[in-house]
């Protein structure tokens, strides 16, 4: 099923678009890195969901956002938090367990969320997100705010039952929802052509009367040109969309995971697909944009993680009687 | 007759909650399956036909409308993880789950998402949602329309969880519920929604954590919560012939629980017995004795004792059902093994 109406063609993104998608692409692969050399070097301890390798998706549909719509993450949620505007500061911070991080170290990495940022929260369950946006959709049609809420989930939760209730409940109630879904070929160490009955998550569209549309979830253009539209058209009163990405992720389900279960030549294969350089080569071919520059924005990725890090590192644990604060907003 | 003596049921006492918040408040939303009834069909005067599967929200629709008063699909994890996400960006929603037993199935939007939004977003967070459910035996519906559930909730850090005994305390505690900004589960008990109390025409709050003396007594203490405060009662009057002066606590919130009036009680009459139509293990009875075999134990003058339905699923045949259900007669017996 396509759009239901014809609408004006997505004005392709401009040059100084495409530079904030590599600078929003270029900053979570630094903030992803990062950790794995925290971890890797003992200063950190834990373990973590990395998106490195799906850049792309988070930096092309936040960047079709406005600032205040909404957006439901994942376990797999440091890009969506990244690309939705939270502080990088905030988030290392939070990763650290500081009182200085998003969730005054209460959190952690499937936890962060910011309010102020529509970031209504990572989640440690897998689909609980759906609903969830669903409910900020319900807000922006009672309350006519004109916000959109964006709900990220991946292949895996393509087949639990909170996402079909929610397809279902978004389309009946006609709420200004777009699901997003990353299809990363894998739920944890499962391959989705083993777990999942359709060719593509997006199929099941249809059995909820939305439009479900494929992108190519390497390419941030078309990823933003789809994801445009989509929120387009939920904003305008249309009903929700589901969109699926087609990606891939470099680390394994976690950073520890040898992921075993894929061999070496896929993920070459998709490497060579990487979002950073498919964008790298559009930018020098269209726009002219000099190796230098990149080089220039990557640098300045890194000197933000430096940054992040130190901010980090200086701020303090939380005080013990935290442990029972932020649990109820009165609790006489 | 004059306001004062006013008596209505405890299914109008909620719908007057209910509808004075909404008129209050335009961010009060009512969601659930068939709150109305006949969804879509507004046009052929066919909506609003049920008012809930209990009749509790009747007319509710035909005043505020489908946008404020919403049937959902029978979708428990959809809907309630919608009224967490509605409650955390600025609405006030009331969610319905019909009976308490379907919890099975959407248990993740309370427990892992309302309970711990606030928590987990380090305080920027609030989840303003009120979830009404049915609990209880009592009405041949059998092992999966009648349990209690309550200690479910309980047991979460995160949620409040009140349980009336009245139409008096259903109007006090469902409009505190609404007006509070974390999650409330509002538990009422079937065989409570006919019956009828006097109930102030106006407004008021009870407020959530508040125990009740229900009647004042020297020589026992029984505690009791939704249907058992009556049974309580009933036993009280039964114990007069015994000898036995009862105090009567109804216990209204569980969460958070009112310990000093429970334990100021049991100190005073030495003697308790707490009585719960939930299962014994890990319920709400075991929770009580606990508090007060840690607070009280040296003004006991004999064991914390409990009477609870059995470790047995709620069965259908009316004989067995009345059976599983504590009666007067039960909390009688146990109570005399106290003298």
């Amino acid at each position: 099923m396509s759009m239901a109406k014809a609408r004006q063609p997505s004005p392709q993104p401009s040059r100084k678009q495409l530079l904030e998608f590599y600078e929003s692409m270029a900053l979570i692969r630094a903030f992803e890195e990062r950790f794995v050399a925290l971890v890797t070097q003992g200063k950190l301890v834990g373990t973590g969901h990395l998106c490195v390798g799906q850049e792309a998706v988070a930096a092309g549909v936040c960047g079709a956002l406005e600032e205040d719509d909404y957006v439901t993450s994942t376990h797999r949620g440091h890009g969506h938090c990244l690309a939705k505007g939270v502080d990088p500061n905030e988030m290392m911070a939070e990763l650290f367990g500081k009182t200085t991080g998003t969730s005054k170290g209460k959190g952690g990495s499937m936890h962060i969320a910011d309010f102020r940022k529509g970031m209504l929260g990572a989640n440690g369950i897998v689909g609980a997100g759906m609903p969830i946006a669903c409910g900020a959709g319900l807000t922006a049609k009672l309350t006519k705010s004109g916000r959109v809420a964006v709900s990220f989930f991946g292949d895996g939760a393509a087949n639990i039952g909170s996402f079909h209730e929610a397809l279902n409940l978004a389309s009946v109630w006609n709420l200004p929802v777009v699901f997003v879904c990353e299809n990363n070929r894998y739920g944890e160490a499962t391959p989705v052509e083993y777990a999942l009955a359709a060719d593509h998550v997006a199929d099941r569209a249809v059995a909820y009367r939305m439009p479900g549309v494929i992108a190519d979830g390497q390419d941030v253009v078309d990823v933003y040109a789809k994801a445009r539209e989509a929120v387009d058209h939920a904003r305008a009163g249309e009903g929700p969309v589901l969109l699926e990405c087609e990606t891939y992720r470099y680390y394994g389900h976690f950073l520890g995971d040898a992921a075993g279960y894929r061999t070496a030549e896929e993920v070459e294969s998709f490497r060579s697909r990487d979002c950073l350089i498919l964008l790298a080569e559009r930018l020098r071919r269209d726009h002219e944009v000099g190796e230098n520059q990149l080089d220039g924005i990557r640098a300045e990725m890194e000197a933000r993680l430096d940054e992040a890090f130190a901010f980090a590192e200086a701020s303090d644990d939380p005080a013990l009687d935290e442990l029972t604060t932020d649990v109820y907003v009165s609790y006489p | 007759m004059t306001a004062e003596e006013r008596v209505i049921t405890t299914r109008e006492a909620i719908n007057e909650a209910i509808r004075d918040e909404m008129r209050r408040d335009s961010s009060v939303i009512l969601l659930g399956e068939d709150v109305a009834g006949g969804a879509g069909r507004e046009a052929e005067g066919l909506a609003d036909a049920w008012g809930g599967a209990f009749a509790e929200y009747k007319g509710l629709q035909t005043e505020f409308g489908s946008e404020r008063v919403l049937d959902t699909p029978i979708s428990e994890i959809g809907y309630l993880g919608a009224a967490v996400g509605a409650a955390a960006t600025g609405l006030r929603p009331v969610a319905e789950l019909m009976f308490v037993d379907f919890i099975g199935v959407c248990l993740d939007p309370m427990m892992n998402q309302a309970a711990f939004l606030r928590f987990m977003s380090g305080g920027r967070a609030k989840v303003p949602l009120t979830l009404i459910t049915h609990i209880g035996a009592g009405i041949g519906m059998a092992a999966q329309h009648s349990k209690m559930l309550y200690s479910f909730f309980t047991h979460i850090p995160g949620l409040k969880v009140v349980v009336p005994s009245s139409a008096y305390y259903a109007k006090g505690l469902l409009t505190a519920a609404i007006r509070d900004d974390d999650p409330v589960v509002f538990c009422i008990h079937k065989l409570l929604l006919g019956k009828q109390q006097h109930v102030p025409d106006e407004a008021y709050e009870f407020p959530i954590g508040q125990a009740r003396i229900a009647r004042e007594g020297n020589d026992l203490t029984l505690i009791g919560a939704a249907l058992t405060t009556a049974t309580c009662m009933e036993a009280a009057e039964v114990l007069v012939a015994d000898g036995v002066d009862s105090e009567v606590i109804d216990l209204l919130s569980l969460s958070p629980l009112d310990e000093e009036t429970v334990l100021a009680s049991v100190r005073r009459t030495g003697r308790v017995v707490v009585v719960d139509e939930g299962f014994p293990r890990c319920g709400l009875a075991t929770d009580v004795a606990s508090l007060v075999a840690d607070k009280a134990f040296d003004h006991l003058d004999g064991p914390v004792k409990k009477v609870t339905a059995p470790h047995a699923p709620v069965p259908f045949s009316r004989s067995l059902e009345t059976a599983f259900m504590p009666s007067a007669t039960d909390v009688r017996e146990v109570a005399l093994q106290l003298f």
